[in-house]
């Protein structure tokens, strides 16, 4: 729609050389009817580039038919597509934008903020890098400010920039800008949106889009073109793994069968050891194929390349599949429960028990939710119960897979933590997701994983004979567990306290100890419960390696995670209490004597 | 999103991307081919999404009997060349009728040449997708339009109906009779469409460049006298200037513009410091403000 500026007479080939090295920065608009939007981005559009003349020509007659800035020039009017847009005044669909400038290329995806916003919102966040919030200066930070910002953060955009918009009509007032800057930052803190900042400007008169505004002299930030051109993007992650959802398998000739697919996330080299997911199959990467007429075969490719790769072995993969690292903390997830953050974006309810198709890479599988688990307030933030939910609602479900598939949480890898849930009849795109986690009893909780082979448990040099006879005890582990506020932690402490004055050595983990570290990445959904008690199991199992007694207090509510615990440990060496039991101390301390695990101390 | 790719690459990689969706999604896609240059960009990634495979869909042209005779021998020797499987439909009733743009108006020619027979195109060869060279820069209704664009029984697009698109997991699914186009160079703009046939050195139509043509001055446009059907008003004088397209269709409806730009390069100088769109001439678009939402909306392109 505008064209990027180009001086007559300029050397051609370095200006496209230039331009062809630019990078990409994709990003979303959202803002409230009447926000100013529309004349932010036609702003933006208007005053980097050129509009070609019969473009302007067209606005121009655009802006005396449906404008409103009196017969002048309507910027807003350059976004404005659909017929019943201009006729309306307002925008209706997410539109998309390009522009370039001599540092970058853009592309705007720019949502409306009015009825259907939270799915206009979540389509453009699902593609964009950067969130240009619209505020009016006059309104402030309103319901669809935070519903934006908290949208934003769900699908994992980091950066969020407030534009404090018609400053002009708060007489370019800093105390006023000020005002809603702390209370947008403030909001942005508590969604965990790491690069949060606000700006004042004027879309109508353009001070503070393109250039700093002389106005306002007492900001002393960028301009917000100069923050969009600036912004860091990060590079290619070593820490991304490697994952390749196969879409079609290629077998031009019986010598050659590729599997083509655009990398997600990471990057590949031939030679590599891959598997092939959710069967598990490995392999080794044996080419990376391209034709020599495309440029010839690669040594190594990276995300978010369009790629063929051919492995060095005939195993079983097809569309569906991934193709993927493994290894330590880089296995993908398989199972077929999944728990995911959605956005329901279709006029019938979701409920508990409904039939869906659900998308995962390039996976079609029918799927059931299992219940819903929370509705998000944005307003709040607080999650409240629910069975079902409207139209435009936020919330997190449960589904049941009917084939196990291979995901990774979102905030992982969003190429293969994104979902997309389909109306099995009307086919209509009913909600997106983002994984959170896999169902507890599987693969996903960890408890299953392998160690690696070299790994090797070091021997201490102080025996278990000498441990016994200094403290007259025996390893073990006494887990208090049951809902909050039932006395575990005292129970716990008291217990440490008795042992400690009987001369043995104890070690109390308790659950809000592990999330104030170990497990600070961890909620507090069945996956991340799972997973809080393994963590603590297996710290449990290296103290109990050097003898001691772990006294360990958590909610623990999964039956199935305990007894995983307690299998992990040694049956013979747990003594497991429910907060239903009564926590009653000297009868614990009888129990481990009466089981052998602690003894009468004999002076050293 | 982390990597370090140029713009066009990472804009490259989506439209492999979109095209392998395609053919695995659907039973009978087709690409539809209009010779110009996006269509030539176009082919190029699909040809390189499948290699070393050969193309799994048929190309498709609608010819209208109106197009320059340039841009049919190049189709011809295109498809000679690469080995495609070129499939081109023509109106036949419209043609039996004698709808032309001369005696029709551009409106009428482009309904019954260009949309119907799209539409009888896509029937009769019972296609569920349709793989198109549009780019959302190129028009304000395009801008809101899906890479995967839903089509009813009826091949009319709903704008306000249209399924949300999220990442690049895309809705395929269609009901039989239902269809589908998909745009894999949506996000491309036409610089970017230009630096690529420039960089990969595809050949395009030499219409493009500029060269000495018969041409007649009519309604502020210059059209180019491709053949002996363009009838001269009295006052018409045919004359040979130094001319150029940047867009391709049927030649009476497409406006010439003098240029010394006989290089890629100079095209694209050119195209840099001009002053007008490239649908400027184009003579379909200016029938009424919002026409080509109401010509997608019966299923044109």
């Amino acid at each position: 729609m505008t064209l990027p500026t180009f001086t007559a007479g300029e050397d051609l080939r370095g200006w496209l050389e230039r331009y062809e090295r630019l990078q990409l920065l994709r990003v979303l608009t959202c803002g409230s009817v009447d926000d100013g939007k529309s004349t932010l981005i036609g702003r933006l559009l208007h005053d980097t580039g050129r509009i070609y003349e019969d473009h302007l020509k067209a606005l121009e007659a655009d802006s005396r038919v449906h404008g409103t800035t009196g017969g002048g020039l309507d910027l807003a009017l350059v976004v404005d597509g659909l017929k019943a847009e201009r006729e309306q005044g307002i925008t209706i669909d997410v539109a998309w934008r390009y522009f370039t400038t001599a540092r970058r290329a853009f592309i705007i995806a720019d949502c409306p903020g009015h009825e259907q916003y939270t799915r206009n919102m979540a389509t453009g966040a699902s593609h964009c890098q950067l969130a240009i919030s619209l505020i009016d200066a006059r309104s402030g930070v309103t319901t669809q400010t935070r519903r934006h910002a908290t949208i934003a953060a769900m699908l994992g955009i980091r950066h969020v920039v407030a534009a404090v918009n018609k400053m002009d009509l708060v007489d370019w007032s800093e105390a006023r800008f000020r005002e809603i800057e702390r209370e947008f930052l403030g909001f942005c803190a508590r969604l965990g949106i790491e690069h949060a900042v606000a700006l004042p400007v004027s879309a109508l008169t353009g001070e503070g889009v393109v250039r700093r505004s002389n106005v306002m002299p007492w900001f002393g930030g960028p301009a917000l073109l100069e923050l969009l051109e600036g912004v860091e993007l990060p590079g290619p992650g070593d820490a991304d793994p490697f994952r390749m959802p196969v879409q079609v398998v290629l077998r031009p000739h019986l010598d050659f069968r590729g599997f083509a697919g655009q990398v997600t996330s990471g990057d590949v080299r031939v030679g590599d050891r891959v598997r092939i997911m959710p069967r598990g199959t490995e392999a080794r990467v044996a080419r990376i194929a391209r034709p020599d007429e495309h440029g010839g075969d690669l040594d190594r490719t990276q995300a978010p390349v369009s790629v063929v790769l051919c492995l060095d072995r005939e195993v079983d993969c097809s569309r569906g599949d991934v193709i993927a690292c493994f290894g330590g903390t880089s296995d993908m997830r398989v199972g077929r429960r999944i728990v995911a953050d959605l956005v329901w974006m279709v006029d019938a309810p979701l409920v508990a028990g409904q039939s869906l198709l659900c998308r995962v890479g390039t996976r079609i599988t029918p799927a059931r939710v299992v219940r819903v688990i929370h509705r998000l307030k944005v307003d709040t933030l607080a999650h409240e119960p629910a069975e079902s939910m409207a139209l435009n609602d936020i919330g997190r479900v449960e589904l049941e897979c009917e084939e196990p598939v291979a995901f990774d949480p979102y905030r992982v890898s969003r190429g293969t933590g994104a979902i997309v849930l389909i109306d099995r009849l009307s086919n209509a795109t009913a909600a997106a997701g983002m994984i959170r986690t896999g169902d507890p009893t599987e693969r996903g909780a960890h408890w299953d994983d392998q160690a690696l082979d070299s790994v090797t448990s070091p021997v201490s040099g102080v025996s278990a004979a000498e441990r016994d006879a200094r403290w007259a005890q025996q390893s073990c582990c006494v887990l208090l567990h049951g809902p909050p506020n039932t006395g575990k932690t005292k129970a716990a402490f008291s217990l440490e306290r008795a042992l400690w004055d009987l001369g043995h050595d104890a070690v109390v983990l308790d659950g809000q100890g592990m999330r104030s570290g170990l497990s600070k990445d961890l909620g507090f959904e069945p996956g991340d419960r799972s997973e809080n008690l393994r963590r603590a199991a297996e710290v449990a199992r290296l103290l109990m390696g050097q003898g001691r007694i772990v006294i360990m207090s958590f909610v623990a509510p999964q039956d199935d995670v305990r007894e995983r615990a307690r299998a992990l440990l040694g049956p013979e060496r747990c003594l497991f209490v429910h907060a239903s039991d009564g926590f009653d101390v000297p009868g614990i301390v009888a129990k481990l004597a009466a089981r052998g695990l602690i003894g009468r101390r004999t002076p050293a | 999103m982390a990597h370090g790719l140029t713009h066009l690459e990472e804009l490259e990689a989506e439209a492999i991307h979109i095209l392998r969706e395609t053919a695995a999604s659907y039973e009978r896609p087709v690409l539809m081919y209009s010779i110009g240059k996006d269509s030539t960009v176009l082919l190029h990634l699909a040809l390189k999404a499948f290699a070393p495979g050969r193309l799994p869909f048929p190309v498709l042209h609608i010819d209208t009997t109106w197009k320059f005779r340039e841009m049919i021998a190049f189709r011809d020797a295109t498809a000679a060349r690469l080995g495609l499987d070129l499939q081109v439909h023509i109106n036949r009733d419209g043609l039996a009728q004698g709808i032309s743009p001369i005696t029709h108006g551009s409106k009428v020619h482009t309904d019954v040449m260009k949309t119907v027979a799209l539409r009888q195109a896509l029937s009769a060869g019972r296609f569920d997708a349709a793989i198109g060279g549009a780019r959302r820069d190129e028009e304000k209704s395009r801008a809101k339009e899906r890479i995967f664009s839903f089509r009813d029984a009826n091949h009319r697009w709903d704008p306000k109906g249209q399924r949300p698109e999220l990442w690049s997991l895309y809705n395929p699914r269609v009901h039989p009779g239902e269809s589908m186009r998909v745009f894999p160079l949506s996000n491309w703009t036409e610089l970017d469409v230009w630096l690529y046939v420039w960089k990969h050195r595809l050949p395009v139509v030499d219409l493009y460049l500029a060269r000495e043509r018969p041409v007649v001055e009519r309604d502020g446009a210059l059209i180019m006298v491709d053949d002996d059907r363009l009838p001269l008003k009295p006052a018409e004088r045919i004359v040979r200037r130094r001319v150029r397209f940047r867009t391709l269709g049927c030649y009476p409806l497409s406006g010439a513009i003098e240029s010394d730009a006989d290089t890629l390069e100079k095209v694209i100088e050119e195209m840099l410091l001009a002053r007008t769109s490239e649908r400027q001439g184009r003579l379909i678009d200016h029938d009424q403000s919002g026409s080509m939402e109401e010509k997608k909306r019966e299923g044109y392109f």
